[in-house]
């Protein structure tokens, strides 16, 4: 007996061997890191499109009211005008015109409809002071969730004395309890004072470029060429000179008043009950209007004082200085309601992200799918029995298949120029109604409900057919008594994925003048209507920022439903569908 | 009006089925076996006419009488206007007509609006009582023909077979309007630009040389949409490509019943997702951070950048490639597998030299479908990529491309005349392209299978 090693001497145990086992071992675990990482690409991609889906929805799950007295008198018809009474007597200190501007501006008009619907539901009650909720615009909403920065609070350090002297007051300590926002206020000035070199660098870099070809051109062009090079050279020693200005602002010691602008961060001081806007500042004094009035105008003791800092400059948000004021006394005085936002189930769309809602939008879509089901689940299948069962096999029937397994590739927008072309254009369907879209939609599902269903109907096996064949049935009646029940589970899942699929359906819609803004919810298939995908895409486009949480929202609806077919198609799938 | 009149139709049908049926019944008697169709055809039958008659008269009516109705609008019309006044006057007749608002009024809107409404009322009461007439006369007609040998089976399953086939029709007849209407469209616009303008022109303005309806031939070139589809198409291949045949590989060589369990449901949620949703994601979150992004590092990255719209369709392309490529991965006979195996190879080994090199046409089939459908996306584009027609290699810049210039001359404020010939003309381009891709690639599937089946 000899061993089996000894016969051929092993290359397997050298160590050139194990360096190679190694080398293929270590192939094998890098392939399957690429795999997993790829999928844990797909997985990141997959969590942080929901969880932005989710966490904006979240946002626009509340919607926020301020309560305050109205005054409604009997038979007002413009609530509008009630709104904005009810505003000046909660807020009489708000004067001028800016001022009250500022003041209407937290409220929505959408408080004028929710009075009117109250009215027509003769639930308004009338009188000097009825305790009422407004809803709160979109952009105090969004001031209120924080989207422009929260407001800081310094507590104060020593006491504040207080000076009126005007319009504006002085505000004293001995702390220097101002050094902080001084500072901030200076990183704010050197910040302007660096985007105003660089604007001068831009210009600097203008003239060396015109001076570099100036040699190169003559007569009128070269005096044009010169006054350019004036103009430059008079901007860039304007900014020059601005950018020093603010320097020199910058360098200045803590007892010079600093002037505060517009482009620097706001700072208040609430006091005595009321709120200031700082207009001037130095470590230890500071100018400041009133923007809600203090109580009186005693010296404030430590504690009881504090410095508010709202790092985004006022020109940077829609929120004022003002508004921010009486936001934060609402917000004190537990005058601020945060109430779930059903609202946006019972209206449609509107220019006005806080009153636009989506039942127009939900009804639009019911209206679609119904005509799309309605046409592509019998053509659908129908056309799979006929291919299936009674097609001979022919150059016709290879020619339907290739041009079914075509269309279903087709690009979407391609079927919303067909709709255009034939539907609108030539048959004259009445535009951006669900027919039309009900009717697109069902041509682009059509392919997908053939295939489902045909591969349904070929899961039943021949047995079924011949056994019912047996016992005298025609082929029709074979095939509608007996193979059409059995394939019926997978025909209904496919069926179900092809609806879902159209009801996430955009761009076709887009074709046919979906895109249209409608208000009304409509009333059956021929209504100008709008649908979930497409009030997203509108939302999307819509300039106002309000508008992204709401489209996150319509997108998080639009993906409950789809989760829901889903759902039901997979149980089908489960419960019914019988393997032979 | 001509809802009911479909309804009443339908109660017809229904009508004539039980008394056909019951007919039937009564003929049989205590005998029903003398019947040559069991009484539930002889009903089925005078049903499925009654609707046929009545609602085939009701649509037919309906869509022969609008082109006509159109005709006469147009033909009324005051002579010596432009097509476009023609289609406004028209457009607003009927808006008046409707109650809705129009753009003006005037004595030709209301002679249209006049004309529209009495043209209407007749249509709708013209076809309502032709279709109810038509209804009733068939379902007499049925309901004579109910006796012992009348043959009610056979002639329903022969007219059960005529739908289907019908059924299985519409697909064909989808195809030919498709190519028809894009046809049409595309063949008037280059009876005024020259093909040669529009396939190699680089200069894409369409609207802004329109004069009298007519477009500046030098501004229609569409290179710089072509690039800019070809460029998102690109990047969006450079991430699904990897990204997708790693996965179908990891999940069908590597990953454990389980692990496929979870992940294969995953990648189905990303192919569930609606594009406009993929839209949203790449306008409002993935294009800011790509463009904060750059900035950080010194670069400049336009909000719009093809970089933005190129990665979030390849996101949404993933599951394409994977799922198809884990098929004809796991289409692999196993035996394949085994002589590998047998040979001493490693798994790795085995997938790289023995399953990818057999699996290629599939994967290849796999590729060319999602380029196929990266050319023919539209939504993401539209809310994340650019409008300018700028010709660019920089993914960092905006580029647009075919389908955001379509949607945008459709569902813009141009005349819809005017703005529909290079859209018409940009679908057909669109259709063209990928109608090649995919013959391509179920030829290569087709070849696969003749291999291995």
């Amino acid at each position: 007996m000899t061993d089996a090693a000894s016969l051929s001497p092993s290359v397997h145990t050298t160590d050139e061997a194990a360096v190679r086992l190694k080398k293929r071992r270590s192939a094998e675990t890098r392939l399957k890191a690429y795999g997993m990482i790829a999928i844990g690409l797909a997985a990141l991609a997959l969590v942080a499109l929901l969880w932005n889906i989710v966490a904006r929805t979240m946002n626009a799950a509340t919607e926020h009211y301020i309560a305050i007295e109205a005054q409604i008198e009997e038979g007002e018809d413009d609530f509008l005008k009630v709104v904005k009474k009810s505003a000046r007597a909660g807020f009489p200190y708000v004067s001028g015109r800016s001022g009250k501007r500022e003041l209407y501006g937290l409220f929505s008009d959408g408080a004028a409809d929710d009075m009117r619907r109250a009215r027509d539901a003769g639930t308004l009650e009338t009188g000097d002071a009825v305790p009422m909720r407004f809803l709160m615009s979109d952009t105090a909403d969004l001031y209120m969730r924080g989207e422009f920065g929260s407001l800081e609070n310094q507590e104060s350090a020593g006491t504040l004395a207080i000076e009126e002297g005007g319009k504006a007051f002085t505000l004293r300590t001995d702390t220097g309890a101002f050094t902080d926002a001084l500072g901030r206020a200076k990183a704010g000035l050197a910040v302007e004072a660096d985007s105003l070199r660089r604007q001068a660098a831009r210009q600097s870099a203008g003239i060396t470029a015109q001076e570099a070809r100036i040699d190169s051109v003559t007569g009128l062009e070269r005096e044009d060429m010169l006054v350019q090079i004036e103009g430059f050279k008079a901007a860039r020693d304007r900014l020059d000179g601005q950018a020093s200005a603010l320097d020199a602002l910058v360098t200045g010691d803590g007892d010079t008043l600093l002037e505060l602008s517009d482009r620097m961060a706001s700072f208040f001081v609430e006091a005595n009950g009321g709120i200031l806007k700082l207009t001037e500042v130095s470590a230890d004094i500071a100018r400041a209007v009133p923007l809600v009035p203090m109580n009186d105008t005693d010296a404030a003791a430590n504690g009881a004082w504090s410095l508010r800092i709202l790092d985004r400059p006022e020109i940077g948000r829609p929120v004022k200085d003002r508004q921010v004021a009486i936001l934060e006394t609402l917000q004190r005085d537990g005058r601020i309601e945060e109430v779930a936002n059903w609202k946006f189930f019972s209206l449609s769309d509107s220019t006005q992200p806080e009153i636009a809602g989506i039942k127009g939008a939900l009804i639009g879509s019911m209206w679609t799918m119904l005509v799309t089901f309605c046409l592509a689940f019998p053509i659908g299948v129908m056309a799979a029995i006929y291919l299936e069962e009674f097609a001979p096999r022919n150059r016709f029937t290879d020619f339907i298949e290739v041009n079914i397994n075509n269309l279903a590739a087709v690009p979407s927008i391609v079927f919303g120029l067909l709709g255009l072309a034939v539907f609108l254009n030539f048959f004259g369907t009445p535009r951006s109604s669900p027919l039309a879209g009900g009717l697109v939609l069902a041509l682009m599902t059509l392919p997908t409900v053939i295939i489902a269903a045909r591969a349904a109907i070929r899961a039943v096996p021949p047995s079924i057919r011949w056994a019912a064949m047996g016992i005298g049935a025609s082929k029709t009646q074979t095939v509608f008594h007996h193979v059409l029940p059995l394939a019926m589970p997978g025909i209904l899942t496919g069926t179900i994925i092809g609806m879902a699929q159209a009801l996430g359906e955009t761009a076709p819609l887009l074709m046919i003048g979906m895109v249209a803004f409608i208000t009304a919810v409509p009333e059956g298939i021929t209504d100008s209507a709008t649908v979930l995908p497409v009030q997203v895409f509108n939302w999307a486009n819509a300039s106002e920022r309000a508008f992204d949480m709401r489209t996150a929202a319509a997108i998080a609806v639009l993906l409950a439903f789809l989760v829901v077919m889903n759902a039901i198609a997979i149980i089908l799938r489960k419960r019914f569908e019988r393997r032979w | 009006m001509l809802s009911w009149a479909a309804l009443l139709v339908c109660a017809l049908a229904l009508a004539g089925f039980f008394t056909a049926k019951g007919r039937a019944v009564a003929l049989g008697g205590d005998t029903p076996e003398v019947l040559h169709s069991r009484p539930v055809y002889h009903g089925g039958f005078v049903a499925i006419r009654t609707v046929f008659a009545g609602l085939g008269v009701l649509i037919l009516g309906l869509i022969l009488t609008n082109i006509a109705i159109r005709w006469a609008l147009y033909s009324g019309l005051p002579a010596g206007l432009s097509e476009i006044e023609r289609d406004l006057i028209v457009s607003d007749g009927v808006a008046l007509a409707n109650g809705a608002l129009a753009s003006r009024t005037g004595e030709a809107r209301d002679a249209v609006a006049a004309l529209y409404g009495r043209l209407t009322t007749l249509q709708i009461w013209g076809l309502a009582l032709a279709s109810v007439g038509a209804a009733i006369f068939t379902l007499m007609q049925g309901l004579r023909q109910v006796s012992i040998p009348f043959r009610a089976r056979s002639r329903f399953e022969r007219i059960v077979q005529v739908i289907l086939t019908i059924s299985a029709g519409i697909a064909v007849l989808t195809t030919i309007g498709i190519v028809a209407s894009l046809l049409g469209q595309t063949l008037v616009f280059f009876s005024e630009i020259p093909v040669m303008n529009f396939l190699f022109g680089t200069l894409w303005s369409p609207l802004s040389g329109v004069h009298d309806g007519t477009m500046d031939p030098d501004k229609v070139g569409a290179i710089p949409l072509f690039a800019g589809t070809l460029l998102i198409t690109v990047i969006a291949m450079l991430v699904a490509v990897p990204v997708g045949l790693f996965s179908a590989i990891y999940l069908s060589d590597f990953a454990s019943a389980r692990a496929r369990s979870i992940i294969k449901p995953m990648l189905e949620i990303l192919a569930g997702i609606p594009t406009v949703v993929y839209g949203f994601f790449a306008a409002i979150t993935v294009a800011p951070f790509l463009r904060d992004t750059g900035a950080a590092i010194g670069l400049s990255v336009s909000s719009e950048s093809a970089l933005a719209a190129g990665v979030v369709m390849g996101i949404m392309i993933i599951p394409f490639i994977s799922s198809l490529s884990d098929d004809v991965i796991n289409a692999v006979p196993q035996s394949l597998r085994d002589g590998s195996y047998g040979l001493g190879a490693t798994k790795a080994e085995t997938i790289r030299n023995v399953i990818l090199p057999a699996a290629l046409p599939g994967i290849m089939s796999a590729v060319l479908l999602g380029v196929s459908r990266a050319i023919g996306e539209t939504m993401i584009v539209v809310m994340a990529a650019g409008q300018g027609a700028n010709l660019t290699a920089n993914p960092l810049e905006a580029v647009t491309t075919v389908t955001v210039q379509i949607v945008a001359l459709i569902t813009g404020d141009t005349e819809a005349s005017t703005a529909a010939g290079p859209a018409f003309a940009l679908g057909f381009t669109l259709f063209c392209v990928t109608l090649i891709f995919n013959i391509w690639a179920l030829r290569l599937v087709r070849k696969y299978r003749e291999v291995y089946d």
